[in-house]
């Protein structure tokens, strides 16, 4: 008996532990992803016999003789099944690494099913969208209309299974490579037994620190180097946590690196570890970097403090006297990670000349680039980092955790190699959002004037820095420079801990600490009796004000344009409105949260983007630029920002992105600068080549008034097709090129306001939500479909971490949710609709107008459903998640009476058989 | 995932294999938790479905469901009208974790065998009476879900011995039902899964699941009043009720008595 795939028969066996997914992908049907490898997620759903199951959890050898049919089968670009032209229709999808597998189930729902799609769906996990548009897919709604709407040019290969993901490519000869990861949070490695790993059938090297560079880098990425400190090398012979990678196994396959790291044998000297941030600052302390030295950018290692800043503005002891109400607490955030769909992947190999290429899943492929060759000793021009479509990031591909070891590997073995991390190593390995304790002190007047701030904010960056400061700095600023306050104060210290590293996530840091100052205004505003609309409204900053933070410089930032109070009013009026869901029956109580957020439009200190567009010999455009793209969307503006200066239609401009073999730089995809940043260098791009076509045009057929129309210049009756002019233009050996740059600066500011109504039950403590709306202050919003997704998918995500999500580390230092079922990412089920609406500003700094909203909508989210728990239950949160357990646990405390009595007794209980 | 260190699977194995088995051997029933996690310690499986046995079969006397039934046939069981409680069936199976695409696979004792506290079929085998039908390399015996499920990820099935079957005695299904699950998210892994059903001699049976460690059953020979019932839950020990990511154990033991109650009012209501 045979394999049939999509009606195509093989006669390939499956080895006996293969599951379904790796037998169908090394059959060449690359659709099938891989998310989770664990049933959870169901990116990999294929249909046996027409039905559909997860098929990383399906024995292979179970498809025997039954019909498979992958995303490839279902339909093609041609010829679309009615879902997947459906998920185009409404945009259900953003990175797409979910989408295949999104389209095999509902393309299989029956009526029913699609009448419970928070059941039907509890085995598709989407990250980027919030699931609004994937429900609108299957509904049947149609969103994309070609023109402001545009759909992402990527959607045709992505509802197809067609669009190429990083492990979507199997090049001759590949190896693979498997972590050996340290099974201590904090250690020594004393020796190296290598020799038993070696015998394995088909391990062909194993790396460690002997054979790595010494050099210390930081796997946090940046325009500028030394914004992270120099403290981590590709091997280290010290552990500093547990997960962290002790030896690189390279082999023919998976599975003998698998069992080279078995077979490795390696002797440690356990160290004493220290997870907590306070402690780790406290002296006697483990230290976990004290052999760094001065140049390494650690702020004081004898300490573990890798940031540390103290700044007051103003007298804020004088403010506190001043106040008639001062609120003081601790806000706690959580560990929470990225859970982007597509696992961190890279594919190294070296060419025939020595220069060495890593095609990647990353948000920088230039700064990769960049630390790569740095690293290894290579020249830059002998580098290429590319990648093709990214399957999520959130910040957390802003960071070099796979390449340099794929690098390594090709070098040594002269071979392709590949490092393609699992979803528990994600977990254990990678990076998560800082947790940060905020201690606050607030202070107003009885008429809601505030009179003084100070925060403490203690980040715990684990076991190295990659991005500590940066994260800290920047959650200090925007977070308190949208309110005027007389006198601010703020200490900040960001700490090595024995824990997984904390890193770049959405938002960057400004999610932690607008959760305790959106947190403690709203407790200011409860006491004083204050509307907390009205309250916000009396503090917030207006257009000419001074913006501070940690400093009252205001540096490159612009009110560029300000639409904060038309968010808050947005928001207002509809919680006035009233709530899309009726509070449910029974014993709930009900409450409403609001709470804002401000963020600069572009990263601080450089954010560079080059474009260069060309006209090609049919006519059509040809557009490069650095930046990637991943569910970000930020290709779809480029293609509607060139098309609209080009008075092209935007299928003929053609993208070539995140390449650095495409010549130019670019900072990269993070800060959500696609827009602004990369769009900026696009527009000037494409403005300059229509001077170049306008110039070109007089330059042959003399200079009158030729202008640019829809694929040709036109004078008058005069009309010059492009591809005439393109062919006129080769044969005279010219390149009609355009080309953009931006610096990223100046620097404007962009708001979001969320407002929830929330149900909470008073027993159970479980919480639903009511109502959800955000305003978002985006400027000119380019594509309002696609900026929509955005926000949507942002506020889902911070659903996830304002009431699901908990990266626990067990006293030893070990993960121990390393899986979905553990780490409860939302599905389907655990979002709401989110109202979103844009405020209508025209900002004078951005593209267009534009403004930037990718990881604000993040922001605020948090604080306003702790806001409206409060305002439900009497009961002020100050850690999250606000998971119904905890929210319980609160409520009992505060009328033990209402509880049942349930004492422990240890007598056997009556009835029980 | 890919179980690597699998060298072999036998795909037809009689009940010869129970005496052949050794350690390195699992036997597959769906492979939908198998293939969920590493198992580096394993080297050959034993494929349930190889013995090819019927997934279900009713008559007058109860159903009787095979260990490799999978969850997708079962929930589409359709019962004689008289089994009240075969609405339990349903429910139970929407209340697993994995999806209906995880249905296609995962089978009735796989689900019992890993005898997780949330574990839905065992919730609804222990509420209605199930015979647990055992193959051992020296014979079959039958046992209770109480005394087969005997622990968070415990069982009393000793190596190598197989879940064969389980019948659901027709007295059983004939009973009303109630049932109430909740979770820490809308369809998350149950933190609390409690059945109660009352007999035509009105005997109630509250089978309490997820919240503890172990699947419990109070019986009591009427409706007993709330205070009794609250009071025996409340008498449970602390180390009977589980607490994992998926709950605190203070807030099972609140929500499992929530539920009770709830069970309570509406088996009462006539």
């Amino acid at each position: 008996m045979s394999y049939s795939v999509n009606g195509s028969v093989t006669e390939a066996e499956p080895r006996p532990g293969q599951c379904l997914r790796t037998f169908l992908r090394e059959n060449g049907w690359l659709g099938v992803k891989k998310g989770c490898d664990a049933g959870d997620c169901g990116a990999c759903t294929v249909w046996l016999d027409g039905e559909p199951v997860h098929s990383c959890i399906t024995p292979a050898f179970r498809a025997r003789g039954l019909a498979v049919t992958t995303i490839e089968g279902l339909g093609t670009a041609e010829a679309l099944h009615p879902m997947q032209q459906a998920f185009l229709d409404a945009q259900g999808f953003q990175c797409g690494f979910c989408t295949a597998g999104m389209i095999m189930t509902a393309a299989a729902l029956d009526q029913g099913q699609k009448a419970d799609l928070p059941a039907a769906l509890k085995g598709n996990l989407c990250r980027c969208t919030g699931y609004r548009a994937i429900a609108d897919a299957i509904d049947g709604h149609v969103h994309a209309d070609g023109t402001r709407n545009l759909g992402a040019p990527a959607g045709p290969a992505v509802v197809t299974g067609a669009a190429r993901f990083t492990a979507d490519v199997a090049p001759a000869g590949l190896l693979h490579v498997k972590l050996l990861r340290s099974p201590h949070a904090h250690a020594r490695v004393v020796a190296f037994h290598r020799t038993a790993a070696l015998t394995v059938p088909g391990v062909v090297a194993i790396l460690s620190h002997e054979d790595a560079p010494a050099a210390l880098f930081s796997t946090g990425r940046h325009e500028i180097d030394t914004d992270d400190p120099f403290d981590t090398r590709i091997f280290d012979c010290v552990m500093r946590f547990r997960g962290q990678r002790v030896a690189a196994v390279v082999a023919e396959s998976e599975a003998a690196a698998e069992a080279g790291c078995r077979a490795l044998v390696v002797d440690y000297e356990v160290l004493p570890a220290v997870l907590d941030p306070e402690a780790a600052m406290a002296p006697g302390a483990p230290l976990l970097h004290a052999d760094k030295g001065e140049g390494a950018g650690i702020h004081d290692p004898s300490r573990n403090v890798v940031a540390e800043f103290h700044s007051e503005i103003g007298d804020t002891e004088a403010g506190f006297a001043a106040a008639d109400a001062v609120h003081e607490g601790t806000y706690r955030s959580q560990r929470v990670q990225h859970a982007h769909l597509e696992t961190h992947c890279a594919i190294a190999w070296t060419d025939p000349d020595g220069s060495l290429s890593v095609r990647t899943s990353t948000q920088v492929p230039f700064l990769t680039r960049r630390a790569l060759a740095g690293l290894l000793g290579l020249p830059l021009d002998r580098v290429r980092v590319f990648c093709e479509r990214v399957g999520g990031g959130f910040g957390g591909k802003q960071e070099m955790l796979v390449e340099d070891v794929a690098a390594l590997a090709a070098l040594r073995t002269g071979r392709p190699v590949k490092l393609e991390l699992t979803r528990e190593e994600q977990f254990t390995s990678t990076t998560t959002r800082h947790p940060i304790a905020v201690g606050i002190r607030i202070g107003a007047r009885r008429d809601g004037t505030l009179t003084a701030i100070a925060l403490r904010a203690v980040s715990d960056t684990g076991a190295y820095g990659n991005h500590a400061g940066g994260v800290l700095h920047h959650g200090c600023g925007e977070s308190i420079a949208v309110y005027n306050v007389p006198a601010k104060k703020v200490e900040g210290f960001a700490v090595y801990t024995n824990n997984v590293p904390a890193g770049a996530f959405r938002g960057y840091g400004l999610s932690q600490i607008i959760f305790a100052v959106e947190s403690a205004i709203d407790e200011l505003a409860c006491r004083l009796g204050i509307d907390p609309v009205e309250m916000r409204r009396r503090n917030i900053i207006r257009p000419g004000d001074l913006m501070i933070g940690t400093s009252t410089d205001q540096g490159d930032v612009e009110y560029g344009s300000y639409g904060l109070d038309q968010c808050l009013n947005l928001v207002e009026n509809a919680l006035v409105r009233g709530a899309a869901l009726p509070a449910p029956s029974g014993d709930w109580a009900t409450g409403r949260g609001v709470a804002l957020s401000m963020i600069h439009t572009i990263p601080p200190r450089g954010h560079i983007a080059e474009a260069a567009i060309t006209l090609r010999s049919d006519g059509r455009f040809h557009l490069r630029v650095g930046t990637a793209e991943f569910g970000n969307g930020s290709t779809t503006t480029h293609q509607q920002i060139a098309a609209e200066v080009l008075a092209a239609v935007p299928g003929d401009i053609l993208i070539r992105q995140s390449d650095t073999d495409g010549g130019g730089h670019d900072t990269g995809a993070y800060g959500s600068t696609g827009l602004v940043v990369a769009g900026r260098a696009v527009l000037r791009a494409a403005e300059d080549l229509r001077a170049r076509l306008l110039a070109e045009a007089a330059n042959l057929y003399g200079p009158t008034s030729w202008r640019l129309t829809a694929g040709a210049v036109v004078d008058g009756p005069r009309r010059l097709p492009l591809s005439d002019l393109a062919a006129r233009a080769e044969a005279a050996a010219i390149r009609i090129e355009g080309t953009g740059r931006f610096d990223g600066t100046p620097r404007s500011i962009a708001f979001n306001v969320q407002g929830f109504r929330v149900a909470v039950h008073r027993v159970t403590g479980a919480i639903r939500i009511l109502q959800s709306v955000q305003a978002a202050d985006a400027g000119y919003v380019v594509n309002p479909m696609q900026c929509r997704g955005q926000v949507e998918g942002g506020v889902a995500q911070a659903i996830g971490a304002a009431l699901y999500e908990h990266l626990d580390i067990d006293d030893e230092g070990r993960v121990t949710t390393p899986v979905f079922r553990a780490y409860h990412i939302p599905a389907f089920a655990d979002v709401p609709r989110t109202e979103v609406l844009f405020a209508e500003t025209h900002d004078r700094l951005g593209p267009l107008g534009a403004k930037s909203m990718s990881e604000s909508p993040f922001n605020p989210v948090a604080p306003a459903l702790a806001n409206a728990v409060r305002d439900a239950t009497g009961v002020r949160f100050t850690a999250l998640p606000l998971a119904a357990d905890r929210i319980f646990e609160a409520l009992s405390d505060l009328k033990a009476p209402r509880a049942p009595v349930l004492a422990s007794g240890t007598a056997r209980p009556s009835g029980l058989v | 995932m890919d179980l690597n260190s699998i060298v072999d699977v036998i795909e037809r194995p009689d009940r010869g294999a129970l005496a052949d088995w050794q350690p390195g051997d699992a036997w597959l029933g769906g492979g939908t938790w198998l293939f969920s996690e590493p198992q580096p310690d394993l080297n050959r499986l034993l494929d349930l479905r190889g013995f090819g046995w019927t997934p279900l079969a009713a008559d007058a006397d109860g159903l009787t469901i095979s260990a490799t039934c999978r969850i997708a046939d079962l929930e589409r069981f359709l019962a004689p009208p008289e089994w009240q409680a075969a609405g339990l069936i349903p429910l139970c199976c929407r209340a697993l974790l994995g999806s209906f695409k995880v249905w296609n696979g995962a089978t009735v004792g796989g689900n019992i065998c890993l005898a997780l506290p949330a574990g839905p079929i065992t919730a609804l085998a222990t509420a209605l009476d199930a015979a647990c039908l055992i193959w051992g390399r020296d014979g079959d015996r039958e046992q209770s879900v109480t005394d087969l499920v005997i622990g968070a990820g415990r069982t009393s099935l000793a190596p190598g011995e197989i879940l064969r079957q389980i019948r659901l005695p027709a007295a059983a299904l004939r009973r009303r039902a109630a049932f109430r699950q909740i979770s820490l998210t809308p369809q998350g892994r149950s933190g609390a899964l409690l059945i109660g059903t009352r007999d035509r001699d009105r005997t109630f049976r509250l089978t309490v699941t997820a919240s503890t460690t172990r699947p419990l059953v109070f019986a009591y020979p009427a409706l007993p009043d709330r205070a009794t019932l609250l009071g025996d839950l409340a008498a449970l020990p602390d180390d009977l009720l589980f607490e994992d990511v998926h709950g605190r154990r203070a807030w099972r033991r609140v929500v499992m008595a929530h539920l009770a109650g709830e069970i309570l009012d509406e088996l009462a209501a006539s």
